[in-house]
């Protein structure tokens, strides 16, 4: 037994294994007393049914009521505002170590690894901060447009969140992803753990205006105002090029919503901006400015970061789309496989260029691909829900997604990425990801080619 | 009667808008922004200089300036990654004269700085300008601004040192920019119209175009990188950062001595996320005591603990001098225990 509990996470040998010889024999002799004992202190990471079948009576869990079954619980609104459960405290949003040097410009990564679906719940949603956050008074908070030229607007406003909120609004799903998501691994593998190489992605369903409506408010000259600079209220006031087009189609909103409730503070409250598909840096957060213009504005966050290097030494600037990706949460890096047999294998998929069509999954690293189930109604460059099923032999396999969007584009692998970009690019990595299982059930992280 | 010509009235604006958006549609909502309120929050300067503020600042008050509000974090020479990426460095006289850092191509600078990167120097005055420093962000005054970025300038040899940076120059400094032609925008990536409509970028095009190939698509698997040994261990216990049901578990990747080790990185982490690092060493006094001379004080006292929390959470005064320790109450009473009991057993 003492090995098990050193390491719960390892493979389970047979049942006639997972108990000691003195412990078989005591529950040989009745003594199940013991038994239990022995369950308790394996914890709960020990699954306990397939230790029970070694009992001759039954599962211990069944055969006893346990205390929630023989005991009065507790009353509503115990927890005004409610919580997970105290067995769920090991997804938690997570830095990677020597990212950053300071908080305040670092990065927390949501835990893929353990999410369902296709909502990130807000209280995990990956954190980016240029300069730390703050959670804004609402009731002080503005939001102003004005133009780069008088001549772009007609006038200048100021709203005030009560305003805002008093305008037509719309609720959709989309996803939003840090440009630098997977960029630890341009050029080799860097990190364990899904949650590390993709969780700055992060899924919600956002509720604002349109930000078309403020400028038609406002009276844009649509035909000299062509760009969008965007701008936070934070120390950094973040700014952003965002092109009038996006604006013009409805798709970029002034969201104060989030998940059916306000956004939370790290996420941009009271106000940010939601624009579908292009990199998380360009929804900016606590959103205190608009400003149209006719040239785009090459801020820091477009002409010093967010640039991607080329082989040739030249720069992307103002790359903007994420294109279309995928990767396989359960299982994923740093995982261990309980046993074999039987797995549904579980991913996400995603594309900044629209729906995603078709999800592809191989078990011998590329040679061989299997669709995977998609789990609908799949939204407008949301994060999309796959399944596969698979039934693990227990011999080496290595796992991969490959996504294909409604324009037809199919994600790259890191040999074609690399080609074309090199391995200094730092943003938009979008290469299909590889999680190599050995025998002992233990996944890992691989790069193939 | 009253109806009927309010909507005459509405008709009428419709129609006197050539860009025919009812600016009345939303009555009530949002008001005109003074001169002044625009004037305030509208700080943004663009690479053609719109925006920029009247002003000047030489190298000398630039380098003043850098060592009292920037070099803490920069370096005095800008030089430093401890906190951030380099600002200066990396750059040539070649690399001024062609507008291109050649370093970017040859795979010969250690780490790209801020001057091997921009193409535009509208973008680090207003980088400074709006962000700068960085616990007092838009507390430079327009000349500082200059100041600064002309002690930049120099630091990477664009400009001399006797040098008056101003809004009337700033335009011939832009023409000496080492990286100032490193910039292209023919990609995919523009959501926007493409640069042959008067946009940016070559209108969506992908870069790679992988086949979705089902059946036998390659002769065998190369792999191009597996996970480095330490970076199996570099983020912590594994095990403990997945559920302890389900399908899967989190691969045990540290032994109990390195759980110990990470626990304690926790706790520093939380005595800085509560504030306690601004005031108190590990070892000796910074405005209170090292939090080893607090140990040394206590030793022995088998009430140390609950005197201690009881002390962190009311705050205290006397003990090490006459800088009281502020109160604690926003602090959660478990992360007060965890944050005592770590100080106590010699805080690592």
């Amino acid at each position: 037994m003492g090995d098990m509990v050193k390491q719960p996470g390892r493979l389970r040998p047979a049942p006639e294994n997972f108990l000691s010889e003195e412990q078989v024999k005591a529950v040989g002799s009745g003594r199940r007393d013991f038994l239990r004992k022995s369950f308790l202190a394996a914890g709960a990471a020990l699954a306990a049914p397939m230790a029970a079948r070694a009992a001759s009576e039954g599962d211990i869990n069944i055969l006893e009521n346990p205390a929630w079954t023989t005991s009065l619980g507790m009353p509503v609104a115990t927890n005004p505002y409610g919580m997970p459960s105290k067995f769920e405290s090991q997804l938690l949003r997570r830095e990677s170590p020597g990212l950053a040097r300071v908080g305040g410009a670092s990065v927390s990564f949501a835990p893929l690894q353990g999410l369902f679906g296709i909502i990130t719940p807000s209280g995990l949603h990956f954190e980016r901060h240029h300069q730390g956050w703050h959670d804004i008074d609402p009731s002080k908070h503005r939001l102003m447009v004005n133009g780069s030229d008088d001549s772009l607007l007609k006038k200048a406003k100021v709203y005030t969140l009560d305003e805002l909120m008093r305008l037509p609004s719309v609720s959709r799903i989309h996803f939003i992803e840090c440009g630098a998501n997977t960029g630890l691994e341009w050029g080799n593998v860097a990190v364990p753990t899904v949650q590390y190489t993709h969780g700055m992605v992060s899924c919600s369903e956002f509720t604002g205006v349109p930000l078309k409506v403020l400028l038609e408010d406002c009276g844009v000259d649509y035909k000299k105002a062509r760009y969008v600079l965007a701008e936070g209220a934070d120390g950094s006031s973040m700014t952003r090029t965002i092109p009038m087009e996006m604006v013009e189609s409805g798709e970029v909103f002034v969201a104060y919503g989030q998940n059916g409730e306000m956004l939370r503070p790290e996420n941009g409250y009271p106000l940010r901006l939601v624009v579908p598909g292009v990199q998380g840096v360009s929804w900016v957060k606590w959103l205190r400015r608009i400003e149209v213009g006719d040239k785009p504005y090459a801020t820091k966050d477009e002409a010093v970061h967010y640039i991607d290097l080329l082989p040739n030494g030249q720069h992307r600037q103002y790359s903007s789309i994420q294109e279309a990706k995928s990767v396989i949460t359960t299982p994923s890096g740093g995982q261990t496989l309980l046993d074999k047999g039987f797995f549904n294998v579980s991913g996400l998929a995603w594309s900044g260029r629209g729906r995603i069509k078709q999800v592809d999954v191989s078990f011998d690293g590329g040679i061989n691909w299997k669709t995977a189930r998609i789990e609908g109604p799949v939204q407008n460059k949301a994060l999309t829900r796959f399944n596969v099923d698979w039934v693990w032999d227990g011999s080496p396999a290595i796992l991969q997604s490959r996504a294909i969007d409604e324009t037809g584009f199919v994600q790259p692998t890191y040999g074609q990425l690399r080609k074309v970009r090199g391995t200094k690019s730092i943003y938009h990595n979008n290469a299909i990801q590889s999680w190599k299982v050995i025998e002992s059930g233990e996944v890992s992280n691989v790069q193939v080619l | 009667m009253f109806r009927f010509s309010k909507t005459i009235l509405v008709f009428a604006l419709f129609s006197a808008s050539t860009a025919a958006f009812a600016i009345d549609k939303y009555q009530g909502v949002g008001r005109q922004a003074t001169p002044a309120e625009v004037k305030a929050w509208d700080i943004d300067v663009r690479p053609d200089f719109k925006g920029l503020p009247k002003g000047s600042g030489n190298v000398e008050r630039g380098n003043e300036l850098f060592e009292e509000k920037c070099a803490s974090c920069h370096g005095s020479f800008g030089e430093s990654n401890e906190v951030f990426t380099p600002l200066a460095g990396g750059t040539t006289k070649d690399d001024i004269k062609a507008g291109n850092v050649k370093g970017l191509s040859s795979g010969e600078l250690p780490q790209r700085t801020t001057f091997t990167k921009v193409a535009t120097i509208s973008t680090v005055f207003d980088y400074i300008q709006r962000a700068m420093p960085w616990t007092a962000p838009k507390s430079l005054k327009a000349d500082e601004v200059y100041a600064i970025l002309a002690y930049l300038l120099n630091l990477q040899e664009i400009v001399p040192a006797d040098f008056v940076l101003s809004d009337k120059n700033i335009a011939d400094v832009q023409k000496l920019l080492p990286n100032r032609n490193g910039m292209t925008t023919d990609h995919g990536m523009w959501p926007g119209a493409p640069a042959k409509k008067g946009g940016i970028g070559n209108g969506g095009k992908p870069d790679t175009a992988n086949k979705a190939c089902m059946k036998n698509c390659k002769p065998e698997v190369l792999i191009g990188s597996t996970l480095p040994d330490y970076a199996r261990t570099a983020h912590g216990e594994l095990r403990d950062q997945n559920r302890s049901f389900g399908p899967v578990r989190g691969t045990q990747t540290l032994g109990p001595e390195a759980a110990k080790k990470a626990a304690d990185a926790g706790t520093l982490d939380l005595a800085t996320k509560s504030g306690c690092m601004a005031c108190h060493g590990m070892k000796s006094k910074i405005v209170g005591p090292g939090y080893s001379e607090v140990v040394a004080r206590y030793q022995g006292q088998t009430d140390a603990e609950s005197r201690l929390i009881a002390k962190v959470k009311a705050g205290g005064q006397g003990v090490w001098g006459s800088i009281p320790m502020p109160p604690n109450g926003h602090l959660k009473d478990e992360d007060i225990t965890t944050l005592v009991k770590w100080i106590l057993s010699g805080s690592k």
